[in-house]
């Protein structure tokens, strides 16, 4: 899809792959034959620009044909370079950061009075965690108690321009989110059976919103693009897609 | 205004278990009814007005009527991209409830001041903009947007206000305060008030003056305000807002394709006169800001011997 469109953010697509593939084959509630059921569990991309694993994520589950990701960037297509709620499955339209945890707290407090069990997923970059509408919502979960609520952090430590470290330190990053009051759980971001436990213990028994703190390569699984801030913006050429596809393979 | 505000959300809330109230830690002596009657439907989400835009999204997202509540500037400019992207992308049933129109909280200064935001919300995709001029009108636009399902913007000035004129049959409608046809003043806003001093004084020149009040000013009802001018030989705007983007620009936009028009004359708050750094009341500030009944009035006269 990156390839065709001549898109970019393929870095941050791979290093959250892992995760969405566990959130949609073992975990979330929801269901293509039904994408709008009240009682379902919503998933908030808050990182709106890692569009690409986000439908092609959806078309593997059945919510559309995976032909219609060939459409991904192109002209009148709804599949825009930033996640779109025109296509199905979406929840919310992201892609300036900050947005998606605040929606997400919302859902979690609209759940919480409809009773029906609902959770909230919340999907957050790590350089997202630079804006400050974050932090309004971070105070306010565990406020309220929203332990229906869980906020996954993609800590690929390469933000647009640098690494975390270097633009604005994040650490000590655990420590934050346990003295917000949260569940905090830190695991490795590409091992499925770890994510698969955190994420599938929400709500946690603790009555806190959990986060979890999911370290993980940026453009994982590709050798030329592991780490490389380069691959937040370029698209592979066809010699480097063939090398790519051939490493994960695809 | 704020009481009356308070009273007809709590009567809309009784009978739609799906209204929401947030707040921004503001509304103190207004909102209590509310939160008494309906606490399981109120929220004080603190001084983060970022986050109670995003999160009146998401429970708007999940089938509620949400409205948020705080002062002027701070539920619209501080998260105008929430609104934009949040609400108004998205299409969710949130509305926006600004107290402190203009300059009603007068001596708090500037930051206090709202003087862009009615203009700001207007050019947002899909919502719906009141600007009242009394209680009555208030009661009236209250009901509609709690029923719309569409992302809206009130925007209220304080306490206090009389009403100006007779009951209000449709809120998206100009409603007239004042009969007359010569020239016909366009007011938005508790301001409508002066416009009503300033007509009766050129009444008493010899002038027929009449008054509407257009506080629905998104979506503008073109073709009831082309009705309402349809004799004037003037229109003459008034706002407590600046001119870019409020309600002359508005006017102005429906009228200026027209081949033969009268003129407009917009009177409002100016752009760099409205930076005020000095105290005052609202109505020491509106006439330090040549908004004086007065002043209107010569504004008007100017514009008349210059047609």
């Amino acid at each position: 899809m990156v390839h065709a469109a001549k898109a970019s953010h393929i870095g941050g697509c791979l290093s959250m792959a892992d995760i969405l593939a566990v959130l949609y084959t073992r975990v979330l509630r929801v269901d293509p034959a039904d994408p709008q059921s009240p009682s379902r569990d919503r998933f908030v991309l808050s990182k709106g620009h890692a569009t690409a694993i986000m439908y092609a994520t959806l078309a593997e589950c059945g919510f559309f044909s995976l032909a219609e990701l060939d459409t991904y960037c192109r002209d009148g297509a709804i599949f825009t370079g930033h996640v779109s709620h025109a296509v199905p499955g979406v929840e919310v339209s992201t892609g300036s950061l900050g947005h998606g945890l605040p929606i997400a707290i919302g859902m979690a407090l609209a759940a919480r009075t409809a009773g029906a069990g609902s959770r909230v997923f919340c999907l957050l970059s790590d350089g997202e965690c630079d804006e400050g509408s974050n932090w309004e919502g971070i105070l306010f979960a565990p406020h309220h108690k929203l332990d229906n609520l869980c906020v996954i952090v993609d800590f690929n430590k390469i933000q647009s321009f640098g690494s975390v470290a270097e633009v604005l330190n994040l650490d000590p990053f655990a420590e934050k989110w346990r003295s917000f009051g949260w569940q905090v759980e830190e695991i490795d971001g590409h091992d499925l059976a770890a994510l698969e436990r955190v994420l599938g213990a929400v709500p946690a028994p603790s009555g806190r919103p959990t986060v979890v703190i999911a370290h993980t390569v940026k453009g994982k699984g590709v050798s030329f693009m592991e780490n490389k801030l380069e691959w937040h913006y370029r698209s592979p050429s066809d010699e480097l897609l063939a090398q790519a596809l051939a490493e994960v393979g695809a | 205004m704020r009481t009356t505000f308070i009273e007809s959300l709590s009567q809309a809330a009784s009978a739609n278990p799906d209204i929401w109230l947030l707040c921004g830690d503001l509304g103190y002596s207004v909102l209590e009814p509310f939160a008494a009657k309906f606490p399981e439907r109120y929220l004080n989400v603190g001084v983060a007005e970022q986050n109670m835009a995003g999160i009146a999204a998401g429970i708007a997202l999940s089938g509620k009527t949400v409205f948020i509540y705080s002062i002027g500037n701070f539920p619209t400019l501080r998260c105008l991209e929430q609104l934009r992207n949040d609400v108004c992308y998205h299409g969710a049933d949130v509305k926006v409830v600004a107290v402190g129109a203009g300059y009603a909280y007068g001596s708090q200064g500037y930051t206090h001041h709202a003087l862009e935001d009615a203009g700001i919300m207007s050019m947002l995709p899909g919502i719906e903009v009141f600007v009242p001029c009394d209680p009555m009108e208030v009661r009236a636009a209250t009901r509609l947007i709690a029923a719309s399902g569409k992302p809206s913007y009130l925007r209220l000035s304080r306490a206090g206000e009389p009403n100006l004129g007779a009951a209000v049959t449709d809120p998206r409608k100009p409603r007239v305060l004042r009969e007359g046809r010569e020239i016909v003043i366009l007011a938005s806003g508790p301001i409508a008030s002066r416009a009503l001093e300033a007509a009766g004084e050129l009444a008493g020149r010899g002038r027929d003056v009449g008054v509407v009040s257009a506080s629905c000013l998104k979506p503008l009802d073109e073709a009831a305000i082309r009705d309402a001018v349809r004799d004037a030989s003037l229109i003459v705007t008034l706002e407590e807002h600046i001119l870019r983007g409020g309600l002359f620009g508005l006017v102005a936009g429906v009228f200026a394709g027209d081949a033969v028009r009268p003129p407009i004359a917009g009177i409002g708050i100016p752009e760099q006169g409205g930076k005020t750094s000095h105290a005052g009341s609202r109505e020491a500030l509106l006439d330090a800001a040549g908004l004086s009944v007065p002043a209107i009035v010569a504004r008007i006269e100017q514009s008349l011997a210059k047609r």
